[in-house]
């Protein structure tokens, strides 16, 4: 392709960025202009490639540069079924993101610079063939969410992102050891993934494990799965609306992303040795996830347990190894991203008016606020899992494919939607039902600007529900070969 | 004929669109779009059912999923089933939402409600249609999902809001067990479609999906032990609790049983568990409905408890018995909901001791409510009685004695409470300052309409009729079919004994023989008053360990996991400080230590320099004897 189409995705918010720090500070507007338009152009090229993707399941709109030739080190992008609709998601919440973001209310020259500099990284993440290049993108993204939780988050910020950043780093120098371990075990030395891929099945068991164990270290803490889970709450209810959105929208699928491209293809014996510690943390991850969720009374922390509950669906899916658990895990971290992401959009929405996240302090507001009822309504609804919006095709598939290897984990798993379906009820009914609160008898209902981010969540939301192909065409010629290489089960 | 089945729900479901959307701004329309979207799906559907008779059958429409080695095709069932089903669903539906019109005049989410309630019709025509389990249980939650939206309808009221959460998660737990079980065939039989339900084959897997779907019917048809939601659903509207005692909800779960009576047929053991969850249901929610005082928590209760017929007729292997049943309660059901909700329109009150005497005010639903409880009780030639006596029938035939006792003697507790409810609602003197009025046209027509169908729609199933329906909706069972006039003779006793009880008691002995069986039954009578304290039993073991194991969870999420994670941190801040002071004080000591040992050995050294060259010499003159003493010693 002559059009380097992926380098524009993943520089452009870049270089965005790098504009508005030539943009005098009091400009706001232009600022946000800027950062509107380059996340907006972003989104048109993803929705091209979209268009013109191929759903034969290969690797495409590659880009493959020598970077540092003494190492072998190559800028390589490339994109296939399994990246592509990541990318989608994070263009499109990087756009809406923004929307939200306009009522940032200091410093907001910073923040946009920073705000571009994240995206960069996110997408580069997730276009990276080449594993020092994933590796940079990967930790370029730590830098801005530092700074973007620590400067413009709640009362204990601080504490939130030095406990996110360290944590995330901790776990990206196992990873940085595991890549290091592929160089040094490949003959000849490579960094990239592709190649690896064609050599890295002879490797001997012991060395599989360790590189395997190296790389989980990375890629938990990101997803996460449990116990590496604690950085997500704290992180979430610091950071600001738009940073949250980011968060569990995306961030989380670095990590599930990492198994995908990683630690599955590459590993495979080591995969197959690690699918029953899989399948239990999965369902660790749903059932205590759900629990914990039960028990808060701060809304945002309790989509922030949601999140650590509904990953533990991408986690059985994986250790299904079968095409319908694999598809399910990987739906399920695109419409985790739709949903939660609109969850926090969500939270957002009430906590600018009523200036409390405290379940108990709501209470009626389905009376003042019916269009926010309604959006908040089908949202828990989809992340419950209800059939007809995009949930439920992905928790299902993930829970028949982990059936078909794991049976009374997959029951176990199950149980836990209805814990789910409990704490997400009961949630509506503290903050839409009963008897209005008079303190928030003034509360006005949810504002064009912010209807205009839910509203493209919520219709992909209920396409994906009433029509899974939409989504599974683009994934499911990829994922039929992963199997094949990994010899699991297509089922 | 063109096939226009699939079409049937999608008129409903376009219907919920515009008055979500536009609700607010046609607002009394609203209710002409819900109602003509439910006459072209009863139009749609009657056309169905003659396509059927005319030799069409099912067919798929498009490929919409694959997973688990299945390329699941959308298509859509007609059968018998499916389209007396379609057929009752559309017309009760339609019925309602009419009557709805005037019961919900003047409510401020008006538009809101008839959009609910086409989503209601919609999900629950798409669920007749599905010819798969997992369309059908996609339709299924959204059942119960409107059913969740309706009966929180009012949900200022706490207590509506939480009733509505109740009926969804307890559908919900059994909704796993259906989950569970379309699992079961997807892997082990790789089918989904109904249409293979025939050639499973046996062995205990099967038995243990059957009965694992047989969890979702519980749930929905609100059988002992998920039965607790249905009560207290009663918080919705009461065109709500028509609809979803009548035609959708519960009539899913003894649909869903029927459709896959196959299944349960091969497995003897999943089928005699029906009969019994159904026979013991059916006893136990009449024996509630007797004591209770709440004109709509009695007809929840004997709704239960009809299901439970239903339930047991099926698992009897009395298919045609127990459709039959599900068909007329249908009608019946719906009326005495509407009439209920005429009364409670009126009055204001549910409370039924502060009733009496409404019929000489509001004579078409009085008369209305007398015909719907003669046919629930089994009076001849009313509905009620020949879907009933089928079933009775039917577990004497099959061999369960046990059954049949507990089957009689429902059916006449049944007629009990309902003249019970008849004679304190309708008749004697008014026990309170209530000012009865008739209710207007819009909800007396549908009444009427119902009170027909309520006389003669059982005719369909007698043997007037030779056995038409019976012989319509499972051709091979009809044949055999002959009236036992032994039945029919007993139960229509029965239902005459429990109306004259009733008489005795609350027309011409008031208060004497109640409070006598008060003193006896005393402990009794509490217990079943109490609903045999269910409820509290599950708020016990349930729901207070969740919320109890939910804060533990949440305290070790923060004292041990999270307290781990700052424990690390504060670890390494410490051993961070312990290596600072062993720099500064050890290794940087040690630095110091050479320069203070220096500066030790150069003070002493100084003294020795004074700068005197007597000094000088005296001790080069010492060191000079020192060292020939040492050489004489050493060399000497």
């Amino acid at each position: 392709m002559l059009f380097p189409i992926l380098t524009c995705i993943v520089f452009l918010p870049l270089a965005g960025g790098l504009i508005i720090l030539f943009v005098p500070k009091q400009n706001i507007g232009l600022i946000k202009t800027v950062a509107t338009a380059v996340t907006a152009i972003d989104l048109i090229l993803s929705i091209i490639l979209l268009v013109n993707f191929n759903y034969s399941g290969s690797m495409q709109f590659e880009e493959n540069l020598s970077w540092i030739p003494s190492v072998n080190i190559f800028y390589h992008l490339g994109i296939d079924g399994i990246s592509i609709g990541l990318i989608f998601l994070t263009t499109l919440l990087s756009f809406l993101a923004c929307i939200g973001s306009y009522s940032i209310g200091m410093r907001q020259k910073e923040y946009f610079f920073l705000y571009l500099l994240l995206a960069t990284g996110m997408l580069g993440t997730f276009v990276a063939l080449d594993l020092v290049l994933f590796y940079v993108f990967w930790e370029i993204v730590l830098v801005p969410m530092y700074f973007l939780i620590g400067i413009w988050g709640g009362p204990r910020k601080e504490y939130a992102a030095i406990k996110f950043f360290i944590y995330t780093l901790a776990g990206s120098i196992f990873m940085l050891l595991g890549i290091l371990a592929f160089y040094f075990t490949s003959t000849p030395h490579t960094f990239s993934i592709l190649e690896l891929g064609k050599t890295t099945d002879a490797l001997t068991m012991p060395i599989q494990i360790l590189i395997f164990i190296a790389f989980y270290l990375g890629f938990a803490v990101k997803v996460p799965v449990f116990p590496f889970h604690t950085w997500l709450p704290d992180a979430h209810v610091e950071a600001p609306t738009p940073i949250s959105v980011l968060l569990a929208g995306v961030l989380l699928k670095m990590g599930g992303y990492g198994f995908f491209r990683i630690s599955f293809p590459l590993l495979k014996d080591a995969a197959h040795y690690f699918v029953l510690p899989f399948a239990i943390l999965g369902a660790i991850n749903i059932v205590y996830g759900a629990v914990v969720a039960m028990a808060q009374v701060d809304f945002k922390k309790m989509v922030a347990y949601s999140s650590v509950s509904h990953m533990g669906f991408v986690m059985l899916g994986l250790a299904s190894m079968t095409t319908t658990g694999f598809n399910g895990a990987l739906l399920q971290m695109f419409n985790h991203g739709i949903i939660t992401g609109a969850m926090f959009f969500l939270v957002g929405v009430i906590y600018d008016r009523a200036h409390t996240r405290d379940l108990n302090k709501f209470g009626g507001l389905g009376v003042k606020m019916p269009v926010y009822a309604g959006m908040l309504t089908v949202f828990s609804l989809a992340s419950l899992g209800l059939p007809g919006l995009s949930g439920f095709v992905s928790e299902f598939m993930s829970l028949l494919g982990s059936y078909a290897a794991f049976k009374i984990i997959t029951i176990i798993s199950v149980l836990g939607i209805v814990i789910t379906a409990g704490y997400f009820l009961y949630m509506l009914q503290r903050v839409l039902m009963g008897p209005l609160n008079e303190k928030l008898a003034a509360i006005s209902d949810i504002n064009k600007r912010e209807l205009f981010t839910l509203i493209p969540l919520m219709a992909i939301a209920i396409l994906i529900g009433v029509y899974p192909l939409a989504a599974l065409k683009f994934q499911m010629a990829a994922i039929e070969q992963l199997i094949a290489k990994l010899g699991g089960m297509i089922f | 004929m063109v096939n226009l089945a699939h079409l049937i729900p999608v008129f409903p479901f376009a219907a919920f669109v515009v008055n979500i959307l536009f609700g607010r701004k046609v607002k009394k329309f609203s209710a002409i779009v819900s109602i003509s979207a439910s006459v072209i799906s009863f139009c749609l559907s009657v056309y169905t059912l003659v396509c059927f008779l005319k030799g069409q059958g099912a067919y798929s429409l498009f490929n919409w999923l694959i997973f688990g080695g299945i390329s699941l095709n959308i298509g859509v069932i007609v059968d018998p089933l499916t389209c007396m089903m379609l057929v009752v669903v559309t017309i009760i539906g339609t019925l309602i939402q009419i009557y709805s019109i005037g019961y919900m005049k003047g409510d401020a989410r008006f538009s809101r409600f008839f959009a609910y309630m086409s989503l209601f019709m919609g999900s629950m025509l798409g669920l007749l249609l599905a010819d798969n389990f997992v369309m059908l249980y996609i339709f299924w939650e959204g059942v119960g999902l409107c059913s969740y939206l309706l009966i929180s309808f009012w949900f200022e009221k706490p207590s509506a809001a939480k009733a509505g959460m109740k009926a969804f998660i307890t559908t919900r737990i059994g909704d796993t067990g259906l989950l569970i079980g379309i699992f079961i065939l997807i892997f082990s039989a790789h089918t989904v479609y109904f249409s293979e339900l025939g050639n499973l084959g046996t062995g205990p897997l099967f038995t243990a999906a059957a009965l694992l779907i047989f969890c979702g019917a519980v749930g929905k048809s609100a059988q002992f032990p998920l039965h607790v939601w249905l009560p207290d659903a009663m918080e919705g509207p009461t065109p709500v609790s028509a609809l979803i005692h009548a035609a959708t909800m519960v009539a899913a779960g003894v649909y869903l049983v029927a459709r896959c009576f196959v299944l349960f047929s091969a497995h003897g053991a999943a089928l005699i568990t029906v009969a019994y969850v159904g026979g013991i249901t059916a006893f136990f929610a009449a024996t509630i409905a007797v004591v209770n005082n709440d004109i709509k928590r009695i007809l929840a209760y004997s709704t239960i408890s009809q299901l439970g017929f239903m339930m047991m007729g099926l698992g009897v292997g009395g298919y045609s018995a127990g459709v039959f049943h599900l068909m007329t309660h249908a009608f019946f059901k719906a009326l005495l909901f509407l009439c209920a909700g005429s009364v409670i329109h009126s009055i204001g009150t549910q409370d039924i001791q502060k009733m009496g005497g409404v019929f000489r005010k509001m004579k078409i639903t009085g008369l209305s409510f007398v015909i719907a409880s003669l046919a629930i009780s089994g009076i001849p030639p009313f509905a009620g009685f020949w879907s009933k006596d089928e079933i009775l029938s039917e577990i004497l035939k099959n061999g369960h004695p046990f059954l049949f006792v507990l089957a009689t003697v429902t059916s006449l507790l049944t007629a009990f409470y309902m003249f019970r409810l008849v004679f304190l609602v309708l008749f004697g003197k008014s026990r309170s300052e209530i000012h009865p009025h008739e209710s207007p046209n819009v909800m007396t027509i549908p009444l009427g309409i119902l009170a027909v169908f309520a006389i003669f729609i059982g005719l369909v199933g007698s043997p007037f009729m030779n056995n038409a329906f019976q012989n319509f909706i499972y051709p091979h069972e009809a044949e055999i079919m002959k009236p036992d006039y032994a039945v029919m003779g007993l139960s229509t006793l029965l239902a005459m004994l429990g109306i004259a009880v009733a008489y005795l008691l609350y027309m011409l002995n008031k208060n004497l023989l109640p409070q006598r069986v008060r003193q006896y039954f005393g402990p009794l009578y509490n217990l079943v008053y109490n609903k045999y304290y269910i409820d509290e039993i599950y708020d016990f073991l349930f729901i207070r360990p969740t919320m109890r194991l939910a804060k533990l969870a949440f305290k070790f999420d923060l004292g041990v996991i999270d307290g781990t994670v700052n424990g690390v941190a504060r670890l390494t801040v410490i051993l961070s400080k312990i290596a600072a002071w062993i720099d500064r004080y050890i290794v940087d000591g040690a630095v110091n230590m050479t320069a203070k040992i220096v500066g030790i050995f150069s003070l002493v050294l100084r003294r020795m320099q004074t700068g005197y060259i007597q000094t000088y010499l005296l001790i080069a003159f010492f060191g000079l004897v020192i060292i020939i003493f040492v050489k004489l010693i050493i060399g000497g």
